[in-house]
């Protein structure tokens, strides 16, 4: 492995780090976890001259090596850690033209460390428009380093830079602050306790407690128990090294970088004074909502009804087509119908994610938090919030990840908290067939479907319940912690198509194999638990006979009745009816109990629950429904799905924690099973006796 | 006494020193340094957060910590659009 070297890709968010990271490995990359936390990782194979291949590693965007987040935290610990596997061997910094001053602050840093480093100026192609010149060679010499001027709009420079990765050898890793003149009496009591370490790195050291307290110490030897300063002054000489470094660098551009503040007018104020205004702005943020809704719940239905009945089709013919048998059926009956389920999920997932990564990409997500950010305080949350409870209408899972850039503590877990309430894509099906059943199909005032107020309404109470137990928590909960929001307001920029795509790819796979993957498991464990039983289960064919002797009954009829015997004799059968009593009052039956255990591990399981427990031979909506509206109370005759036990059910749907999944994203993301369990406990104890209340009401 | 959050829409001002206690070490980093100067965009419904510009970089923040961020506000030298 002498050829393939270490290449980290650092900088500013915002600078067009991931597009220069995507144009230097093209489809060439993966995208998976850091151990033990969801930070994204994306790393990919850049190819050089002469056969050389670098591994280049995507790190998360930070403006400091002074972490203040777990992406940010990623950062520090791989570049103090010599011994790590990515350990970069050079450094490329990306920083974008129009920003150079802010940028070049990560620069200075990462190259007091040691590392060699290049600096990349992106976004060259605005230079002449915004009438900025830059005196590339100066700046070489003052920085000490070598720099390579890209656009990767219009993939330019990419050559250069490739040539110069490859020489990274020839860079200079001299520092350009020299970190004792921070505190020089400080730094010579470090130097006089620990005469073999480096100092500045020493310094990231003792000062990530400061900020961020997470850093692993076992990496660092011998720091372990150094303080000497209180936290307050600790705090006072970071700000003094960030003010020596603008200090170096505005001396650096001062005598490199002319901006002609003349030219400088741009389109950004008069986007800005339209997209911002206190009317007008509101009413394009809701616009772009409602596009987004549209896509996910209308366009997306004809690719989802393709792969519904495609996946239907294929079950019905591994069933014809491969010897019967238990391992068939789990194929037919387990896994086809549980890979459909996730797959189902795809174009809702893709379309999200398209709008999402156009939003941002563009710069219009900003002003969105901007603007909702006084709104969304009312109610404990931020403006930052916005993101995930938009995006939690799809999952609940990629929209927790998404509350990692809140830096209040108080207010990202409370939007970790109450992301679940939002309507998520799983609650769809789930809604979508009990609405069909109890609610008539009347229209209002001529006009609007009855069954579509309903449908919206649910979604409004997701909505509704979300703000109300954020608003609930901001008061219960005692958490202290800084209020502080500061959010860049990039520039507007048209979105590059190659990374809207590579984005909802990689989103789209990473649903498919993270949620997917329990989906799937749980279908098997389902499909087991009611394929098998103890006692009577194993005799249904001789039990049903017996029943049917004197009445002439059709092989199909008499099919249909020792599946119904094995299921409520098989282990969920017996499940579904050990929770009977507990579901009673709720107006369920056992069956309707099954779907709900089954549905903890993920919500849309239930209607393919309830088609397997209804022993219906199709996956077609229609039979479910019709199956389903003939269900009737044992006891009182009357249908089992009926107003009552329908609102019922579409309130528990509404209220209860019912995703493992989204269980164990909450789980990480919070460090403990605290506030899963809570979320677990609490939400559905909501469920309940809304669910409750409603039954016995309306009864 | 002037800080960030009294400052009115296009008006700038010269960051002074603040502290280190309240004011997060983020902001300086993004530019937010004693010296600079700051101007203020334009500010969300509800007067609250604030789009500023500091040291050439586009943010937003808060009141309550723009008010913890004490500046010299700079008087124009010809008259103000209002004519007072």
């Amino acid at each position: 492995m002498a050829k393939q070297f270490n290449v980290a890709l650092i900088g500013n968010p915002n600078t067009g780090k991931t597009s220069v990271f995507n144009r230097l490995t093209g489809l060439n990359q993966q995208v998976g976890n850091y151990p033990g936390i969801t930070v994204e990782k994306k790393q990919g194979i850049c190819k050089l001259e002469r056969g050389v291949k670098a591994h280049v590693l995507d790190l998360p965007g930070t403006y400091s090596l002074n972490a203040s987040s777990l992406d940010e935290n990623v950062v520090i610990e791989l570049l103090l850690n010599k011994n790590d596997k990515d350990f970069p061997d050079v450094g490329v910094v990306v920083t974008d033209i129009e920003n150079l001053k802010r940028n070049l602050l990560l620069f200075t840093q990462i190259k007091d460390l040691g590392i060699p480093t290049i600096l990349v100026i992106n976004m060259a192609d605005r230079m002449k428009r915004k009438a900025i010149t830059l005196d590339i060679e100066t700046l070489e010499q003052k920085l000490e380093t070598k720099i390579a001027l890209i656009s990767s709009r219009e993939n330019q420079g990419f050559e250069e830079l490739k040539t110069l990765i490859t020489n990274y050898k020839r860079l200079s890793v001299s520092p350009c602050l020299n970190a004792s003149s921070i505190a020089p009496e400080y730094f010579d009591s470090l130097r006089k306790t620990f005469p073999n370490q480096d100092l500045y790195k020493l310094w990231l050291v003792i000062t990530q407690d400061v900020n961020f307290g997470k850093l692993d110490r076992k990496q660092i030897q011998g720091v372990a128990s150094f303080k000497t300063e209180s936290i307050s002054n600790l705090k006072r000489l970071q700000q003094k090294e960030t003010i020596k470094r603008y200090q170096f660098i505005n001396q650096v551009l001062k005598q490199t970088l002319i901006v002609d503040k003349q030219n400088a007018k741009d389109i950004r104020s008069r986007l800005d004074r339209v997209l911002m205004h206190k009317f007008w702005g509101y009413l394009i943020f809701f616009s772009i909502l409602l596009l987004i809704f549209q896509a996910i719940f209308d366009w997306s239905s004809y690719p989802m009804d393709f792969i519904d009945s495609a996946f239907a089709s294929l079950g019905e013919w591994a069933k014809n087509t491969l010897p019967a048998g238990d391992f068939t059926n789990l194929i037919a009956e387990g896994i086809i119908p549980g890979l459909g389920g996730i797959v189902i999920f795809i174009p809702q997932i893709a379309f999200l994610f398209f709008f999402i990564s156009i939003l941002e990409e563009s710069g219009y997500m900003s002003r969105v938090v901007f603007l909702m950010d006084r709104i969304m305080r009312r109610f404990g949350l931020s403006g930052k919030s916005v993101v995930p409870l938009i995006a939690g209408t799809a999952c609940a899972i990629p929209a927790i990840m998404a509350t990692r850039n809140i830096e209040n503590w108080k207010e990202r877990l409370i939007t970790i908290l109450v992301t679940p309430f939002t309507t998520c894509s799983a609650r769809l099906p789930v809604y979508l067939i009990i609405i069909s059943l109890v609610i008539p199909e009347q229209r209002v005032l001529g006009l609007f479907s009855l069954q579509a107020l309903t449908l919206m309404f649910m979604y409004l109470l997701g909505f509704g319940a979300a703000i109300a137990s954020a608003w609930m928590l901001d008061k219960v909960l005692q958490i202290r912690s800084k209020t502080f929001f500061i959010i860049e307001m990039p520039n507007y920029k048209l979105p590059l198509f190659k990374n809207v795509g590579i984005t909802v790819v990689e989103k789209t796979k990473s649903f498919v194999l993270g949620a997917g993957k329990i989906i799937l498991a749980i279908s098997i464990i389902l499909w087991v638990l009611a394929s098998y039983g103890p006692g009577d289960f194993n005799n249904a064919q001789a039990v049903i006979q017996q029943n049917n002797l004197e009445t002439p009954i059709s092989n199909s009829e008499l099919e249909t009745k020792i599946a119904a015997f094995k299921l409520e004799h098989s282990y969920i059968g017996h499940a579904g009816k050990f929770i009977e009593p507990a579901v009673k009052p709720l107006g369920y039956d056992w069956k309707i109990g099954i779907a709900l255990i089954s549905s903890f591990a993920a919500r849309e399981v239930f209607v393919g629950t309830l088609a397997t427990i209804y022993s219906v031979g199709n996956d077609d909506v229609e039979t479910i429904k019709n199956r389903m509206a003939a269900e009737t109370n044992v006891k009182t005759g009357k249908p089992l799905f009926n107003f009552a036990s329908g609102v019922s059910l579409l309130l528990f749907y509404a209220f209860a924690m019912q995703c493992m999944s989204t269980l164990a994203v909450v789980k990480r993301e919070t460090n403990g099973w605290k506030w899963p369990m809570w979320q677990l406990v609490i939400m559905t104890a909501i469920a309940y006796i809304t669910a409750l209340g409603a039954y016995q009401w309306f009864k | 006494m002037a800080t960030i959050a009294t400052l009115k829409k296009g008006q700038r001002g010269i960051i002074r020193e603040f502290s280190v206690d309240t004011v997060p070490l983020k902001l300086l980093e993004m530019g937010c340094l004693p010296g600079n100067e700051v101007a203020l965009v334009q500010t969300a419904p509800f007067q609250d957060p604030l789009y500023l510009t500091v040291n050439g970089a586009h943010l937003a923040i808060r009141k309550e910590t723009a008010s913890q961020i004490q500046i010299d506000v700079i008087t124009e030298q010809k008259s103000s659009p209002e004519g007072i």
